[in-house]
């Protein structure tokens, strides 16, 4: 067991527009994206930033041994609750995923 | 077909020997981004620019000149950070500036992308808005918004190169059209030509080191295009312009454009030399309804915020219960404000208790975050609450002359009208010029016709 931080070599997010955030995690080897596949899944993602499950998703993109995860975001960017505008700091609740 | 990519934003900068080798290309087009969504909605609701003029000054003047003399197509998108008329104001202000003090000669196009609010609102009644996630569209939120602009795509660039335009200024652009535009225009694939795009909006975001502050070309051949970094510290990498085609996208394999999806399933990257890399096989699927992407703002209040930090292990401890007694206070005190006048939060940034090493001394910043529906209103809550706050008294206390430090007097900052998104969806059209005004004219030894 490792964790997500550990193993991916980036792991970022970033607004994807002002109504969802994506996450990019990028791994060395399609080894280690095949092992981390097995383990991110729509109900993991929906339990660890509160979405529904249906509103996630999942796109693995193996020419750069990557997996794009996509949610939207629970305030629209700059909406009075906002707190991360460019929404780059939303993958650290994903740093200590064990895969 | 040769493209440069001046920078990823005009204003963040480039370098001048990236510019200098981009020249040596023989360019046929020169192209930047001026704008984004992605600092949020301020920027269209209030008609004021996140770059800095000084800056996009710099970046005009260095290349500008040479481009004219050249007769080098030169193509800005979004002008002014969000596209709107004002901000399109804001660009041709400086470029004027920088068309006199050289005394240049060219014509020039300005693209506007402005939309009415009756233009919404018929499109609404006749179902032709649809969401893009969760922002709910209503009669009323189309009435609130103070500013509306449509994202245009490469109809209008093109028609502006048909009409001769040495200069394109752009209200609200998708990124893409600045560069896919002329290539598109001059016959080559347009599934090649997005894809392309996509990747050089950003500057030398795919190259490594990666930086949006720097020159790119872009090469499209027939079958192909190539890209490759104008700075030699730089190198286009297989790994980084595939990563990059993803990324601020929700899917790695189609990028949604309003003339059709660009399918990227069968696309081949090859690195063709230590700094090139050639894309082939990327797709163009023409949409059978075309949609233009819609933004609109309103105002929401105004912000009044005080920022301070609290060092004291013990209050941090009773951080919460202190902001549940300061809003209790604030909404009997200030009895003649209505309550849903306004909003008062407390963001907190730092160290949580279990995270105080020895016990004795803690570091949590705050911020008493205002949101009244007037600037009086926000400003008369952070009073309150920012004195309440510092004086509030719990069990066990023994800092009793006072919970925060504050590093600034005045400790109060008012940060004037705040505004949120109230518009971001797509709009079914008959025509994707429907949403553009183009208006010619030009320079003439430094002198506006």
């Amino acid at each position: 067991m490792a964790k997500l931080i550990d193993t991916a070599r980036i792991l970022r997010s970033k607004n994807a527009g002002p109504l969802y955030i994506t996450f990019d995690i990028m791994f060395d080897t399609r080894g280690q994206l095949d092992t981390a596949l097995k383990v991110i899944n729509e109900k993991l993602i929906a339990d660890l930033y509160d979405v529904a499950e249906q509103d996630v998703s999942i796109i693995p993109y193996e020419v750069v041994n990557s997996v794009k995860v996509t949610i939207p975001r629970a305030n629209v960017s700059g909406d009075v609750l906002d707190n991360d505008i460019y929404g780059c700091q939303q993958h650290v609740k994903m740093a200590c995923i064990n895969i | 077909m040769k493209i440069i990519a001046l920078n990823g934003l005009l204003g963040y900068g480039y370098s001048e020997i990236g510019l200098k080798n981009a020249f040596a290309q023989n360019p046929d087009v020169i192209g930047v981004d001026a704008g984004s969504t992605d600092p949020g909605p301020y920027y269209l609701g209030s008609g004021k620019s996140f770059t800095d003029m000084g800056a996009v000054k710099r970046d005009l003047s260095l290349a500008l000149p040479t481009a004219i003399e050249r007769k080098i197509s030169f193509i800005i998108g979004t002008a002014g950070g969000a596209g709107s008329a004002a901000h399109v104001a804001i660009l041709l202000g400086i470029l004027g500036e920088v068309a006199r003090e050289y005394a240049l000669s060219f014509k020039m196009a300005t693209v506007y992308a402005d939309v009415q609010k009756d233009y919404v609102q018929d499109k609404f009644e006749d179902g032709k808005i649809s969401a893009m996630g969760n922002l709910v569209l209503t009669k009323e939120s189309i009435e609130q918004s103070n500013r509306i602009v449509a994202q245009l795509s490469i109809e209008p660039v093109i028609k502006a190169l048909d009409k001769g335009a040495d200069v394109i200024v752009c209200g609200r652009l998708c990124d893409t059209a600045i560069y896919a535009a002329p290539a598109i225009r001059a016959g080559y694939d347009p599934g090649l030509a997005f894809h392309m795009a996509k990747i050089m909006e950003c500057g030398s975001m795919c190259s490594e080191p990666l930086s949006a502050s720097d020159v790119m070309l872009g090469e499209i051949t027939q079958d192909s295009f190539t890209l490759t970094p104008m700075n030699p510290i730089r190198k286009c990498t297989v790994l980084r312009v595939a990563a990059h085609t993803m990324y601020e996208q929700t899917n790695p394999y189609y990028i949604y454009e309003p003339d059709g999806v660009i399918d990227l399933k069968n696309s081949v990257y090859e690195q063709i030399n230590e700094k090139s890399v050639r894309v082939s096989g990327s797709v163009l699927q023409p949409a059978s309804t075309k949609t233009l992407k819609l933004e609109g703002t309103r105002e929401a209040g105004f912000r009044t915020i005080s920022i301070a930090g609290i060092n004291d292990p013990n209050t941090i401890a009773h951080v919460d219960e202190i902001f549940d007694g300061v809003k209790t206070f604030v909404a009997e005190n200030l009895s003649h404000i209505e309550r849903g006048d306004y909003t008062l939060r407390m963001r907190k940034y730092g160290a949580t208790p279990s995270d105080i090493a020895n016990g004795c001394e803690g570091n949590l910043g705050v911020v008493l975050d205002i949101v009244g529906a007037t600037e009086e209103i926000s400003t008369a809550v952070c009073a309150v609450a920012r004195a309440r706050t510092l004086h509030y008294d719990f069990e066990g206390r023994k800092s009793t002359a006072g919970n925060l430090a504050f590093a600034y007097s005045p400790s109060d900052i008012k940060m004037g009208p705040v505004y949120e998104f109230s518009i971001y969806h797509l709009c079914e059209v008959e025509d994707t010029m429907e949403c553009a005004r183009i208006v010619y004219g030009g320079y003439k030894n430094g002198k506006a016709y």
